[in-house]
């Protein structure tokens, strides 16, 4: 069943990832990307890593998916979308989709060194998330902290990035 | 396959079939609930006392035209609702109704009710904006800001309960409710009334209720995202804005109220009292007030399932949905209530509330909460 | 008793396509029995009665940007919150003063939001200063 859901889930993100370059309504492409990140939560899922599944759903779907679609209808892209495209950057992504099965065909070649066998997971007894919490707060503590730094500048950005010019009466 | 490997499906199959119908009678009992508080009757034409009404809507929504405005985007017109219910119906699967009946027990269900609750802003704001018209993108805009903005207060007051239970399953709160004696409301001495206050708040505004309900504030921009939905897609918005109410209820009797577990719960002699004299009592009642609006049928019906109540085995089995769906509804009836005291709010007294109040307030109770746990 | 992930989260996926097939049944039947008349009156958006005016992909008020991108902050916060509080009591003072750390940062920008004025939605200070 395992086998059957990767599938499914690959052919989901795929699908998806396709929708959103090849659409040309903003917003269908926005809905590709919607299906797509929805796919590789389920491969996140089908790696034991429950909480990763769900921050995916929390955060990207429906965190940052919102800003894409309001962002889309704030700048009225569908006029630019009415537009001939110009894309020059294909033969550079050629290359680069190139590099990337070169590089996947040579680890699958050669095996990926240092991993270690990952553990059996064991349902609800010290589950997926108290682990990530265990490396998020010892093991990793200062990212975590830098994290928030990183937070506030994003903050920062925002409100200056929205700022009037001038203040109306 | 063994009954116990079967039940998961069997309870998704009637979640999906039955909630429909669940649906146009939620829809009736708030008619009736609201009516009561405003001295009037409510339904009363199509059946005795209007019991019938939700068949005869849902007859006429299935013969409505469906209409699709001009120039509107069909495919995401056709997609949006089908994603609103999508979402809703997908909760159900977390909610455990008795420490055996629940479709399914996952680590993260607390969160994935909230991830649920996050695609399903989509089903509102690709339904407003495809509509191509201005009342339905107003609409779309308003509802997936309100919603974004009252979701941080709803995850932060969430946060409080997973720091007393220490886990994020729905079953394992229910149970550490159970080990540790109390209900989570009154949790670390009372502090915990202040997250159910800000739960119930943002719980209110998530679900698009009275006097949050500006996403469809008639009196303003028609009916918001769904004015130029009709028809059975239009029943679907219902549909989903319904389950999500369910669901919502169904949350706080769970973290907040201690599932289905009976109040007094480590109290072994009150054992048969709560599991079967109230229930009997409560349907006894609900009997002699169904013989007083002469509906003898259910007189009967409430009659002998209080009696059957009476019968140890019975009660065993059956006393922890019967507390769970009453903890249900008492949250429903609350929710019905504020909608008849409140009036509507303004669009910045609504951003005001959730940004300036909501979230400093969960900010502090969380810290508070934290610093009283760890003593 | 479910041992793997896949077979513990097969239901809610049954869960979904159930309520997909149910919805979409509903839909089929409103287009079966349901009548149909077109006429372009009827097919324009509603406006009250009146004929639409302007377009209806209308660009909006930056503010909406704005909410959602302070959404996706302080989700990120309460992400990372989630995990914490699972485990707050074994980590200890440590994992405590480390949150606190985390959201003094978080609530410092928070903090330059309200006082910029991002979070204020109605122009006129008139106005708001009246109704407080």
């Amino acid at each position: 069943m395992d086998a059957a859901l990767f599938y499914t889930f690959a052919a989901i993100t795929l699908a998806g990832a396709l929708a959103t370059v090849t659409r040309r309504n903003p917003v269908h492409c926005a809905l590709g990307l919607i299906f797509s990140l929805l796919g590789v939560a389920g491969l996140f899922l089908l790696q034991a890593a429950e909480l990763l599944f769900a921050v995916q759903i929390l955060l990207y779907v429906g965190g940052v998916m919102v800003l894409f679609l309001f962002v889309i209808m704030l700048i009225h892209l569908e006029q630019a979308a009415r537009l001939r495209q110009y894309s020059r950057q294909w033969p550079v992504a050629l290359a680069a989709l190139f590099a990337v099965f070169l590089e996947i065909y040579v680890l699958a070649q050669s095996g990926l060194p240092g991993l270690p066998p990952s553990p059996q997971p064991r349902l609800n007894a010290g589950g997926n998330t108290e682990r990530i919490a265990d490396s998020l707060f010892y093991v990793y503590a200062l990212p975590f902290e830098a994290a928030s730094l990183l937070l506030l500048i994003a903050i920062v950005g925002a409100v200056w990035l929205a700022r009037k010019k001038e203040q109306p009466q | 396959m063994t009954f116990e490997t079967l039940l998961p499906y069997l309870m998704a199959a009637i979640f999906a079939m039955a909630f429909p119908l669940v649906t146009g009678y939620l829809v009736l009992v708030e008619r009736k609930i609201l009516a009561d508080f405003q001295a009037r009757l409510g339904p009363m034409r199509v059946g005795p006392h209007g019991l019938l009404q939700p068949i005869a809507d849902a007859l006429k929504l299935i013969l409505k035209e469906d209409t699709v405005p001009k120039d509107a985007d069909k495919f995401l017109f056709y997609l949006a609702p089908l994603l609103s219910v999508v979402t809703a119906f997908g909760s159900f699967a977390v909610i455990p109704i008795s420490a055996t009946l629940r479709i399914a027990d996952l680590n993260i269900g607390l969160l994935l009710i909230s991830a649920l609750a996050a695609v399903g802003v989509f089903g509102i704001i690709l339904g407003g904006w495809s509509s191509n018209s201005n009342y339905s993108l107003l609409g779309a805009l308003r509802g997936a800001a309100q919603l974004i903005s009252y979701e941080v207060a709803l995850g932060l007051s969430l946060v409080t309960v997973v720091m007393l239970s220490g886990t994020l399953s729905m079953q394992g709160i229910v149970e550490a409710q159970f080990n540790q004696r109390i209900w989570f409301l009154f949790g670390n001495y009372g502090l915990m009334l202040l997250s159910f206050f800000i739960f119930l708040i943002a719980a209110v505004a998530e679900v698009n209720r009275a006097p949050f309900d500006l996403p469809e504030a008639e009196s303003e921009i028609v009916a918001g995202y769904h004015t130029e939905y009709s028809g059975f897609r239009w029943a679907l918005y219902m549909l989903a804005e319904y389950t999500n109410i369910f669901i919502i209820c169904a949350v706080a009797a769970t973290v907040f109220f201690g599932g289905w577990l009976r109040p007094f719960a480590n109290i072994e002699w009150l054992a048969y009292p709560m599991d079967a004299i109230f229930p009997a009592a409560l349907l006894f009642l609900s009997a002699w007030g169904c013989a007083r609006m002469k509906l003898f049928p259910f007189t009967a019906l409430l009659g002998i399932s209080g009696l059957v109540f009476l019968i140890p085995a019975v009660a065993t089995a059956l006393s922890a949905p019967f507390w769970f769906f009453l903890k249900v509804s008492a949250v429903f009836y609350v929710l019905i209530w504020f909608r008849a005291s409140w009036p509507r709010l303004r669009y910045d007294q609504l951003m005001d509330l959730g940004w300036k109040r909501l979230i400093p307030l969960a900010l502090g109770a969380l810290l508070a909460n934290a610093i009283i746990g760890m003593l | 008793m479910p041992t793997t992930y896949s077979e513990l989260y097969f239901p809610v996926l049954v869960q979904v396509l159930f309520a997909a097939v149910v919805a979409a049944s509903l839909i089929g039947a409103g287009l079966f029995f349901g009548k149909r008349n077109r006429n372009s009156a009827k097919d324009s958006p509603y406006e009250s009665g009146m004929k639409p005016v302007g377009s209806a992909r209308e660009r909006f008020s930056v503010k909406f940007y704005l909410v959602a991108m302070l959404f996706i902050l302080f989700d990120i916060e309460a992400v990372f919150l989630y995990p914490w509080a699972v485990v707050y009591r074994e980590l200890g003072i440590f994992g405590f003063i480390e949150m606190v750390l985390f959201m003094i940062l978080v609530l410092s920008g928070f903090y330059f939001v309200w006082k910029k004025g991002a979070l204020d939605w109605t122009l006129n200070p008139q106005r708001k200063a009246k109704d407080s």
